[in-house]
């Protein structure tokens, strides 16, 4: 059935995109500006037989979430930044243990309490791991509302495939902006697959399932070490990303989330006078689609990567790119938004 | 073509509303749209904006600089947004509480009574967010009148008949309050109406 365009929040998206992706429990606690997700979702999860939960804290989510994953649930929380950095320990844990889940980061204005504006400030935190040890979560990063409602149920097959978390990386701009997005009114039958490893009760098994992240052993970590990074190598395959304007381009603009559309619209601007330029968005953050970024960027004479923070994506630009071409930057810091017709000057200024 | 838009009162004026009829309405007649409110730790009586975009291509950016019109319905807002008006661009002011005029010259500026003419048409001056919706519709018709209508159905549906055919004569009267009327006149045309 052909689900009706209908204005969509950002946040009500992630909200029934979760539900469509077959979300069996959600753990939060309220943070502006992602709160519509647990209020949405405060109706819809009982509403479909699901667990809805308001946790004490951040800290009691990420375990609750935890534990739903280690029984081999769909688990999912949302929060924005400093709750993020509250769940770090959690999350480290969680990948430890190796149990997929789904967080949710709508980012705002940092370091500390910051401000509740839209920033792109936790790059570093979503991608290089966050929490402590070496560990990485798959990392996807929407642009617009429709993805906002389609990426929940792609980083819950993501995180099930790899038996590791997934984070949605938006920002305070995509949870409340409005676009028309078809979503059906009832979710479709969501397929979970097989969790053989879940600590769900023997089930007349002869081993039990122990969901842990200590190994005392230092070998024995090593060696635990070693095949989680292999996973992290095998993900490289799955890395997403998109392009606007880009096949004839001389400047090569790389932003995600809000950004990128801020971008595109620059990138058009600085087409009006002349420039060829064209957006290069990466969709998962981690893993990083450098193959791609370098495919497209080759016959580039320089790029640009914008970004809400003091510039985080751009070192893994900069390491992709490997000196072969200038790689400029610009930023905003704090909540503060460019406007498209700034990133044009940017753009202009880079391609000179 | 890309229509930037931005709306502007006291919260409790319907300016963030104004703004989703107008996102609606484009979406109805199959444009692209976006909406954005200003959010914030705002209070009751506190200032609230929206930026809304259509365009028949991709709409990038959900925000901008500068606007091809703006709405204001109270007078801090015209004093924080005269000057975010694109050159050539639009600006309607509701004279019903903002008492001084614009400044600038290289813009049109419009003047509506909005909320004495909702309380006129419709008895309750809630509805002046729609009356500058169909003032701004008359100056620079950007979308049809057709899905205006339409949007007006779909947001009071769940209000009743009664209240979008109130909505629908609201639209109306904004729209014929700004009938041939030129840009910058210092009489508001809808207290002549009136």
């Amino acid at each position: 059935m052909q689900a009706k365009r209908r204005l969509v929040k950002g946040n009500e998206a992630i909200a029934l995109g979760a539900v469509a992706g077959g979300c069996d429990a959600f753990f939060g606690y309220p943070i502006t500006p992602q709160n519509e997700v647990p209020e949405i979702l405060s109706s819809e999860m009982p509403r479909h037989g699901r667990v809805f939960l308001q946790a004490e804290s951040e800290v009691a989510s990420i375990n609750m979430v935890y534990g739903a994953a280690a029984a081999g649930l769909r688990a999912m929380t949302s929060s924005s930044s400093p709750g993020i950095s509250l769940m770090m320990e959690g999350m480290s844990y969680i990948a430890g243990a190796e149990l997929p889940c789904l967080v949710v980061n709508v980012m705002r204005g940092g370091p500390g309490l910051g401000s509740i504006a839209a920033s792109q400030a936790d790059y570093f935190q979503a991608v290089k791991g966050g929490g402590h040890g070496d560990y990485r979560c798959i990392v996807l990063a929407p642009w617009n509302v429709e993805e906002m409602y389609a990426f929940p149920g792609i980083a819950f097959d993501m995180a099930d495939r790899y038996r590791n978390p997934a984070m949605i990386l938006a920002d305070g701009v995509l949870g409340q902006m409005m676009e028309p997005a078809c979503i059906p009114s009832e979710p479709p039958a969501a397929s979970h697959p097989e969790k053989p490893w879940a600590a769900n009760g023997r089930n007349g098994r002869s081993h039990k399932n122990v969901a842990n992240s200590l190994v005392i052993d230092p070998h024995e970590l090593r060696d635990h070490n070693r095949k989680l990074q292999a996973k992290y190598q095998q993900m490289q395959a799955e890395c997403k990303w998109d392009t606007r304007l880009a096949d004839d381009a001389e400047i090569i603009v790389v932003a995600y989330g809000i950004t990128a559309r801020i971008a595109f619209s620059a990138c058009k601007l600085a087409r009006k006078r002349g420039i060829k330029a064209g957006l290069f968005r990466p969709i998962t953050l981690y893993p990083f689609p450098a193959k791609p970024l370098l495919e497209t960027a080759a016959n580039a004479k320089s790029l640009l990567v914008v970004e809400l923070s003091s510039g985080q994506m751009v070192e893994d630009v900069r390491l992709t790119i490997n000196g072969k071409q200038p790689v400029a930057f610009y930023g905003e810091m704090g909540g503060v938004i460019p406007s498209p017709a700034e990133v044009c000057e940017r753009i202009v200024e880079a391609a000179q | 073509m890309i229509e930037e838009n931005l709306i502007a009162g006291f919260g409790g004026q319907g300016v963030l509303s104004l703004g989703k009829l107008m996102a609606q309405a484009a979406m109805e007649q199959n444009l692209c749209a976006t909406w954005l409110p200003s959010y914030g730790p705002e209070m009751r009586g506190g200032t609230a904006n929206c930026v809304v975009c259509f365009s028949d291509d991709e709409i990038g950016a959900p925000v901008a600089a500068n606007y091809d019109a703006v709405v204001v319905m109270n007078q801090p807002s015209l004093e924080k947004f005269e000057s975010a008006v694109k050159p050539g661009g639009t600006l309607l002011i509701n004279s019903s509480i903002i008492s001084v005029r614009a400044k600038r010259s290289d813009i049109d500026v419009f003047y509506i009574d909005a909320n004495d003419l909702a309380e006129s048409v419709a008895g309750n001056a809630k509805a002046a967010n729609v009356i500058a919706l169909g003032a701004l519709h008359a100056v620079r018709p950007r979308l049809e009148t057709s899905a205006i209508e339409a949007a007006l159905k779909t947001a009071f549906e769940y209000k009743g008949q009664k209240v979008i055919d109130m909505n629908i004569r609201a639209l109306h009267a904004g729209m014929e309050a700004m009938q041939d009327t030129e840009p910058n006149q210092p009489q508001a045309t809808a207290a002549r109406a009136r």
